[in-house]
């Protein structure tokens, strides 16, 4: 984890002399923090939702919104952000989370559909097709400091501080009693019913949760971008961050979709350097690893180096009482 | 008044009666024993019991408290845990896992997304004495898909175990065992007997006279006859029901 934060944390020293440009960091870091919170739904609670382009444009817009009309404060927009993200997110998850399999996969697709269009129509809200401009990038102030994050190295630095947040917050989240009963309903929701967990609850906050933090993502990209628009929520945005949550192994590790955000990226500028058909080759490259690497990069890149470490046997709890895990 | 009773249950799905009027009253610390063909509505009437299905007439009473139509895990939640004739567990988890996470000390933490799962050591001693009550103490930190049948059929038993149920509900516990695997899991559910309410669905006869004190025959969604097992023996409605001849 912490090899990780540091490796994230010197790429904009050597960024550009690999022939690459400090906002593709950016980027990366934005949809790899993204692509973690998306992976709390599929990955670990095994929910299929293919929707969740609507969550990352609703906190991209509702940052922009924030900052127009209530208050241009990095860290009120930001909550804000995340606040309504999980708010709508709370909305989707009162109509699906009695469904699973391929039917709430279908009821994601219907409710992103839906805030796609909203976005698209709404035109004195969102700016239509337009999109919303003029976004600000505002300085983060400590108090007793401020700083500007004009400059998209220093942007890179913000967005790295959430994304360290966001993955010790999530992290924390698979290892806890929670993470662990959500786990447990993904594997048999029967069987989690009848030891006497509300399985429709858990659901229900995995969506909300998962949903916030994507919004969080998303206003991180509103001020990348500067801007906020609808596209990001259309079916094939929400495409692609299933793409890369599945291409880096989110089924089988933790870290997996940050593997993945930075496969997609780099796909998307080294081979499109060479063709415009760029997606061809990702696309290709996605049903090779579904049809004989389902765990992914991730997954390859676990039996190459031998099984990770397995974790302290259980039985020797009993011998030393204060080694449980 | 008994631990558990069900009064004239009436369940119909589309126009195929599955049960009708079905009374049935568990004893506390009893172990009764529900006995019929395939296709009789033992599993169905176990459905409606443990809140799977809601009768469309009738009751279900549980230490005097009306749970008629309550969902499983409201039911779960009350002191009434289940095993079940398809095998049911978390195959990814370790077998210590699938036991931990029953443990109503892991349940009423459910909403704890900050701190390690498991890191009670009591917890932790609780799951691996349940382990150790079925036999598979050893196997603790075995994923539960690299079980044999056999000790996959004691898992989910220790599972319902970990419940910390009042009453457990047995569906089919000897489903797909042989005759060794039987032997195993009657000494095992002899050894449970006594310290709660067990009720066994079952059609392997002999399993079920040696070990129940009370048995309910169901045919054709109706209970046929009640009774200990030596006023079973004779019965030639039990007979008949068993060897298929009343169709």
């Amino acid at each position: 984890m912490l090899a990780s934060w540091l490796f994230f944390a010197s790429v904009p020293l050597w960024i550009e002399r690999v022939g690459l440009y400090q906002y593709l960091g950016v980027e990366i870091l934005i949809f790899a923090t993204y692509a973690l919170a998306f992976n709390l739904v599929l990955g670990h609670a095994g929910l299929p939702s293919f929707g969740h382009g609507a969550f990352f444009g609703i906190g991209a817009y509702a940052f922009g919104l924030a900052q127009f009309n209530i208050v241009p404060n990095l860290w009120i927009c930001l909550g804000v952000a995340t606040l309504a993200t999980a708010a709508s997110g709370a909305l989707v998850a009162a109509f699906i989370s009695h469904r699973r399999g391929i039917y709430y996969a279908l009821m994601t697709i219907a409710f992103g559909q839906i805030f796609w269009f909203v976005a698209i129509k709404a035109h004195s809200i969102t700016g239509g097709e337009d999109g919303l401009l003029k976004i600000a990038r505002l300085p983060v102030s400590l108090g007793v400091a401020s700083f500007d994050l004009k400059e998209n190295v220093a942007l890179y630095y913000f967005v790295l501080v959430i994304f360290v947040g966001v993955s010790l917050l999530l992290w924390r989240l698979v290892h806890s009693p929670f993470g662990r009963i959500v786990k447990a309903i993904k594997q048999n929701e029967t069987r989690a019913r009848f030891i006497g967990y509300d399985v429709w609850r858990y659901k229900a906050a995995v969506l909300v949760i998962s949903a916030g933090l994507s919004g969080l993502a998303g206003a991180l990209f509103a001020m990348a971008q500067t801007s906020a628009f609808p596209d990001v929520m259309s079916l094939h945005y929400s495409g692609y961050v299933v793409m890369m949550t599945l291409v880096g192994g989110g089924l089988v590790s933790f870290w997996g979709p940050v593997i993945g955000a930075g496969a997609f990226f780099l796909a998307r500028d080294v081979i499109g350097a060479l063709t415009t058909g760029w997606m061809l080759w990702f696309g290709l490259l996605f049903v090779v690893l579904v049809l004989f690497k389902p765990e992914g990069l991730a997954g390859m890149f676990a039996s190459f180096t031998q099984r990770a470490r397995k974790a302290a046997p259980i039985s020797a709890a009993r011998a030393q009482p204060q080694a449980g895990e | 008044m008994a631990l558990f009773e069900a009064h004239d249950l009436h369940l119909r799905f589309g126009d195929r009666v599955v049960l009708e009027n079905v009374s049935l009253a568990f004893e506390a610390g009893k172990l009764s024993g529900i006995m019929g063909p395939n296709g009789a509505g033992k599993t169905t009437c176990f459905n409606v019991l443990t809140g799977r299905y809601k009768p469309d007439r009738g009751r279900v009473l549980f230490d005097g408290r009306d749970i008629t139509g309550r969902s499983p895990q409201a039911i779960a939640r009350l002191g009434v845990a289940r095993s079940f004739q398809l095998m049911t567990l978390f195959d990814e988890f370790t077998v210590f896992e699938n036991v931990a996470i029953a443990l109503p000390a892991t349940r009423v933490r459910g909403g704890d997304a900050l701190s390690q799962a498991y890191a009670d050591p009591a917890l932790v001693a609780d799951a691996l004495d349940i382990l150790d009550k079925v036999g598979l103490a050893d196997r603790a930190d075995d994923e539960a898909k690299s079980l044999t049948y056999g000790a996959r059929r004691a898992l989910e038993i220790a599972v319902a175990l970990a419940c910390q149920p009042k009453l457990l509900f047995l569906d089919e516990p000897t489903a797909g065992l042989g005759s060794d695997g039987r032997a195993r899991l009657a000494d095992l559910v002899r050894k449970l007997k006594g310290l709660l309410t067990i009720v066994i669905i079952e059609h392997d006869m002999q399993f079920l006279f040696s070990l129940a004190d009370e048995i309910s025959v169901i045919h054709w969604g109706q209970v046929i006859a009640r009774g200990t097992p030596a006023e079973l023996k004779g019965n030639p409605w039990v007979e008949a029901s068993n060897l298929g001849r009343l169709n």
